[in-house]
């Protein structure tokens, strides 16, 4: 039987959180390793299993596999949560990337100087609502269906769902002018897969804190 | 019959390069519609002809494809340069973030030339000759094939090739001591497409100018 996937990362969410999201949407178990230290870090690039020597590393069916985007597009393909042909796909990770750049802008925002903070969150929700919200609210409305595409779970309804609670951590009322997306969001949290993973317990992880900043400068030293 | 591919873009080299590359590689013939200015920019823009309202976009087959690495990725599968499963899909995807983070640094040299300009062009140098560039002559040593995956062309290869002439612009110096790579970028530089896309007279944008720098602060309001 197939050993469980690995995880190597920072304890906290950063660039591997939606790659936790995936496997956890696909009812997939995995296990996880935590970076605490420069040392625990610099020996996992001297093994030579960081092919660029980043993180996130996922030990997978055999292969040591890097960068985040690579590592999401393989969980979907294998667990069929990439669409039903190239069309579906492109789709898919149309949707993905954006939600994925607007995730990353909350990402880099937690190691920005605190005297730009509010700034920072202001300019993130702001985009929310006016770049990113409003494609995926019209994307709902036009075909009525309760998944972003083909009709049918995929990889785009998990990114974005993480997307919208990352948003409405910074600001809970984000959704007042989005009545589908509410809808969305309360239908794909009660996926099975979904809704466990969103229990105290999981192994999805906390925002990050001043202690998570602190500790991913350390060890990545800057 | 379908109508050719229809890129939008500014007439540089910037984000729509490796789109120009693969199309080009894949023998495809594509027409491009050039953004000379900002107003160009918001006719689109309020067209609704880009998803989250940037540009580089992609008419193909009845789609308007935004998001670089969609649009990458849609045209590879197409035109099978993407591997023969998953994991060869997986591998591709890895060396192809890789490359498009070390093409990321190039853009923001040539963009924001000043200031920081010595200190990002020594991490540049640094980051070409000791991460990037070894793992990819590793890649090729590991396994004495001509082409990065599975023993034949993709887009990883494409990418490659296009990164070394990006960096040979930048520095020739800095390909020394890598042979595989030198000798990768000759083989694929033969195949008869790409041959035809380094002629004179080709789609290939030249390298950026302070003017064409200066339209692109104006169009993408950077």
């Amino acid at each position: 039987m197939a050993a469980k996937p690995k995880l190597w990362y920072f304890p906290g969410r950063g660039r591997m959180e939606s790659i936790r999201w995936l496997l956890a949407a696909a009812g997939v178990e995995f296990e996880e390793e935590f970076l605490e230290t420069r040392e625990q870090y610099e020996k996992l690039q001297k093994d030579g299993r960081l092919l660029f020597g980043q993180v996130p590393l996922v030990e997978i069916d055999g292969m040591m596999l890097t960068q985040t985007r690579a590592i999401l597009s393989y969980l979907a393909a294998k667990y069929n949560l990439y669409g039903k042909d190239l069309k579906e796909t492109v789709r898919i990770n149309m949707y993905a990337d954006g939600t994925q750049d607007l995730m990353g802008m909350i990402m880099m925002a937690a190691f920005k100087p605190p005297e730009e903070k509010e700034e920072n969150i202001a300019l993130i929700v702001t985009k929310a609502k006016t770049r990113y919200f409003p494609v995926f609210e019209k994307i709902l409305k036009e075909h009525g269906e309760d998944f972003l595409v083909g009709n049918k779970f995929s990889w785009a309804d998990v990114q974005l769902l993480e997307a919208i609670l990352m948003v409405e951590e910074l600001n809970a009322s984000v959704l007042s002018d989005f009545p589908l997306l509410k809808a969305f969001k309360a239908r794909i949290s009660n996926i099975p897969t979904m809704k466990k993973f969103l229990q105290p317990g999981s192994q999805r992880k906390p925002p990050a804190d001043s202690h998570y900043v602190d500790l991913v400068r350390r060890v990545l030293q800057f | 019959m379908a109508g050719k591919p229809r890129l939008h873009y500014m007439n540089a080299r910037l984000r729509m390069e490796p789109v120009r590359w693969l199309l080009a590689a894949a023998g495809v013939e594509f027409e491009e519609q050039i953004l000379e200015n900002r107003e160009d920019m918001e006719k689109l823009i309020n067209d609704g002809s880009l998803m989250f309202q940037q540009v580089p976009m992609v008419e193909i087959d009845g789609m308007k494809l935004a998001q670089t690495r969609a649009i990458l990725n849609y045209i590879a599968d197409k035109y099978n340069l993407y591997g023969k499963d998953i994991k060869e899909r997986a591998l591709i995807d890895m060396y192809s973030e890789g490359i498009a983070d070390l093409y990321e640094m190039i853009m923001r040299l040539q963009l924001f030339p000043l200031g920081e300009q010595d200190a990002k062009m020594t991490q540049f140098r640094e980051r070409t000759t000791n991460r990037y560039f070894p793992a990819f002559e590793k890649v090729l040593k590991s396994h004495g094939q001509h082409y990065l995956v599975g023993n034949r062309l993709s887009k990883a290869d494409i990418h490659l090739v296009e990164l070394l002439y990006n960096v040979e612009e930048i520095d020739p110096s800095l390909l020394t001591n890598f042979p595989l790579l030198k000798a990768l970028k000759t083989r694929i530089s033969n195949l008869p497409p790409v041959k035809k896309f380094l002629q004179p007279g080709s789609q290939r944008k030249p390298p950026i100018d302070a003017k064409a720098v200066k339209a692109a602060k104006e169009i993408f309001r950077i």
